[in-house]
């Protein structure tokens, strides 16, 4: 079986980013970078799927040369094979530029399977693999909170604002998971040192056949950025055996109690 | 300037359209223009007189019995790409639902137009802007739509509040183009309610959220007694103890869960990362309680208490049992 995971390489979650004030992009100079913790549960998924069926997963990812680390790192956990998308036309890509610039890659490396996160933690817009699977023409089986194979229907419990539904797909298709959806394992070291030889594809628009995609054909643009108003400072006090009493006579303030 | 024409795809189950929908429809009336409803599925027209109450003039519907089978993004995203050749809405707006993201990304892709995702508001100043809030809501962006017709944007539920124009029905105009056959073959075979006990978390008054400092999921039965001393008080919790299986996802407050803006909400044992923050900071005031003076959760916080919430909330609950008597 073919998978193929898509990743992403974000500044560090635990900083705030950062837009750059003349370009409206993400400055990502100075800030640490790391493999999407999101996308981990994904390449974990796609491990899985191959340990039990055969096959390979190639990791596909679009970003700055420094991506390289973030598939580098899926390869450390057990990936086959990387794919990295680098072009200085991809800078400030909306959504749907990636989507277009991730399925003609995947289409190229052929699958039978697409995982991706439900969205970035950077950027979490949450359309992407939806409209990887439009322009690849298959079923999106997304929010995935378990994901099996039988060797011919993949079991989907898909999460929903009430639950979660129970999905049934065949394949080829494309699934986005959740957090949650597995255990994600730490690269070993022989993973790490055999990630370095293992096979990286790197490809530019031109390469792809779209040249042009970025962002001067990204549909919107980013028209003004501030600093969203901070609430007042509060009161922080130390529990010093009297916060239940201070915790109840602030709801009573609130006329809640 | 107004728009147009505008379009709010709506969710719609057993005949009930979801509230984000009649939340969306009030704020596209104030858009100016044309204010139109689109649903999928077989109890689609049922909801006519509901969103014709809260603004729409006309109500959509793709009749297939079929979509109630499936999921909606590709099959929706079909109809809708062929309805607005049709009747060319300038603006789409899906709430910011898991289907909503379904949908709207197929959309956009088959359509070859962006879509704007987590917007906050929708405005019209000589073009269509969409506002959002990026990096855990510390920093606030607007959009503009440089292509379409039509702007597709999802916005995040509780955005507005849901006002009724006290128009009549919404007239209904089926589309009765079946399904194709593609869209068949990925099929819901089980819809499954996780009931959360107690109150709505996006309707209480109150809400009380656990982290990952409660320690231990039973420890999650301290805040179902809060609730209940308090009184129409609902649970929640962060994501990454959903994560990590205590709570159902139904609980989980934030980016990926539910936002909530309650009169005062409670955090006990979360440390405040954007994931959760972007979910409840529009709360009217805030309580927090973490072992940590330097979580990022007492930033937001009216009343921050640096302590072990295992030790606060029995004492808590005892406390307002005895002030109610």
């Amino acid at each position: 079986m073919k998978v193929v995971v898509c990743v992403k390489q974000i500044p560090d979650p635990n900083t705030p980013g950062q837009l750059d004030p003349s370009t409206h992009y993400l400055k990502r100079d100075g800030v640490e970078v790391v493999l999407d913790p999101g996308d981990e549960f994904g390449v974990e998924a796609g491990l899985q799927l191959v340990e039990k069926h055969g096959g390979e997963v190639t990791v596909v990812s679009m970003g700055p040369e420094r991506g390289l680390d973030a598939v580098r790192k899926a390869l450390a956990m057990g990936a086959h094979k990387g794919v990295l998308i680098t072009d200085d036309q991809l800078r400030g890509s909306d959504a749907l530029t990636t989507a277009r610039v991730l399925a003609a890659a995947i289409g190229r490396e052929g699958f039978d399977v697409v995982i991706a996160a439900t969205e970035s933690t950077d950027g979490y817009t949450g359309v992407v693999p939806q409209a990887i699977a439009e322009l690849l023409d298959v079923p999106a089986v997304t929010f995935a909170t378990s994901l099996e194979y039988d060797g011919s229907l993949l079991h989907v419990r898909r999460q929903t604002e009430a639950g979660h539904d129970l999905v049934e797909a065949p394949l080829p298709a494309v699934v986005s998971v959740t957090a949650g959806v597995n255990e994600p394992r730490y690269p070993s070291l022989k993973g790490i040192m055999g990630a370095k030889t293992k096979p990286m594809d790197r490809f530019n628009l031109v390469d792809l056949g779209l040249e042009g995609a970025g962002a001067a054909s990204a549909g919107e643009t980013i028209v003004a950025v501030a600093a969203a108003p901070q609430r007042a400072a509060g009161e922080i006090v130390k529990d010093e055996g009297d916060a239940a009493k201070r915790i109840a006579d602030f709801l009573a303030a609130k006329k809640v109690i | 300037m107004s728009v147009g024409k505008t379009w709010v795809f709506t969710e719609v189950t057993d005949g009930k359209p979801a509230p984000v929908a009649l939340e969306l429809l009030t704020k596209a009336r104030s858009l100016g223009g044309t204010v139109e409803a689109v649903a999928f599925g077989s109890t689609a027209a049922a909801a006519a007189a509901e969103v014709g109450a809260f603004g729409a003039q006309t109500l959509h519907t793709g009749t297939d019995s079929a979509y109630d089978e499936v999921l909606l993004g590709g099959p929706a995203a079909d109809a809708l790409a062929a309805l607005v050749a049709e009747h060319h809405p300038d603006l789409i707006l899906f709430g910011a639902t898991y289907t909503g993201r379904d949908v709207a990304g197929r959309l956009a892709a088959r359509l070859g137009v962006p879509v704007v995702a987590n917007g906050l508001d929708v405005s019209a100043n000589g073009g269509i802007d969409v506002a959002s809030s990026i990096f855990g809501a510390t920093v606030d962006v607007t959009t503009r739509f440089d292509q379409g017709p039509p702007a597709l944007a999802l916005i995040r539920a509780k955005s507005f509040a849901a006002e009724a124009s006290g128009g009549g029905p919404a007239n209904v105009v089926p589309n009765e183009h079946p399904v194709a056959q593609k869209h068949l073959t990925a099929r819901v075979t089980g819809r499954v309610t996780e009931a959360a006990a107690g109150p709505k978390l996006e309707e209480a008054p109150v809400v009380i959220s656990g982290g990952r400092g409660l320690g231990d999921p039973k420890n999650f039965e301290l805040l179902d007694q809060l609730a209940q001393a308090i009184g129409g008080a609902a649970v929640g919790a962060s994501r990454a103890v959903v994560d990590a299986g205590w709570v159902p996802y139904a609980m989980q407050v934030g980016q990926t869960g539910k936002t909530v803006k309650p009169a005062v909400y409670l955090a006990f044992g979360i440390s405040g990362a954007m994931q959760h923050t972007v979910g409840m900071k529009g709360a009217k005031a805030i309580v927090a309680v973490n072992k940590d003076e330097n979580a990022p959760i007492f930033k937001l916080a009216d009343l921050g208490v640096v302590g072990d919430a295992l030790r606060i909330l029995p004492r808590l609950i005892e406390e307002i049992r005895s002030r109610k008597g």
